[in-house]
């Protein structure tokens, strides 16, 4: 039972990375490519780490094998906490950088950096 | 059991192999660090996989860890970095 509840959550975990790949081969810019990868950051991840967990758990309760499951899914939490972070953080340099979100008419989204900042 | 995890790793080698497309052509450097962010996840996730496999399980996921420890700090890194030079 505890196996297949694994394949399961293995394979919801593998839908979302082929989302994710998908997305970031398709769309068309980067802010949209890192909104496609974030989906690989939380949920692909998220359930492809409890369905290994549950995996590793195997039928019965054993407090080794409970320790190394729930390691298992630490790293899950480690990455709810820095996917965000770097996306961030990358999101910054980005758009510092001077790279404006596509849109379809071209026009830019903001008037970035504003005249009278300047 | 262990066919499908296998089975798994080779669905997720696909999805790195398509990953390398945005990594040759993407357009700016940034879509090079995100192809590489996506591939460290699932970096990760073979490392717990082949831990399973192999039936050595707390020494992988310890390795699995570390790697997310390091992919995080790689990103920031890169941000912090390509900040500064701007987008050629």
């Amino acid at each position: 039972m505890m196996e297949a509840l694994a394949v399961l959550f293995i394979s919801a975990g593998l839908f979302f990375f082929f989302t994710a790949t998908v997305g970031l081969l398709r769309l068309p810019d980067f802010y949209s490519r890192m909104h496609a990868m974030g989906k690989a950051d939380t949920m692909g991840l998220l359930l492809t780490l409890t369905g290994l967990a549950l995996y590793q758990m195997g039928e019965g309760l054993s407090w080794s094998k409970a320790f190394v499951a729930f390691k298992i899914l630490l790293i899950a939490v480690f990455w709810f906490l820095g996917g965000p972070t770097a996306t961030h953080a990358l999101l910054r340099s980005a758009f510092e950088g001077g790279k404006m979100p596509w849109t379809k008419d071209g026009q830019a989204v903001l008037d970035w950096p504003r005249q009278e900042e300047r | 059991m262990e066919g499908f995890l296998v089975g798994t790793g080779l669905v997720l080698g696909g999805f790195v192999v398509a990953g390398f497309y945005r990594i040759a052509f993407g357009p700016t450097i940034y879509d090079r660090i995100l192809a590489v962010n996506l591939i460290g996840i699932m970096t990760v996730v073979f490392l717990v996989l082949m831990g399973l496999i192999y039936r050595r399980v707390e020494m992988f996921v310890d390795i699995a860890l570390m790697y997310s420890l390091l992919a995080f700090i790689g990103t920031l890194i890169f941000a912090k970095y390509f900040s500064k030079r701007g987008v050629e």
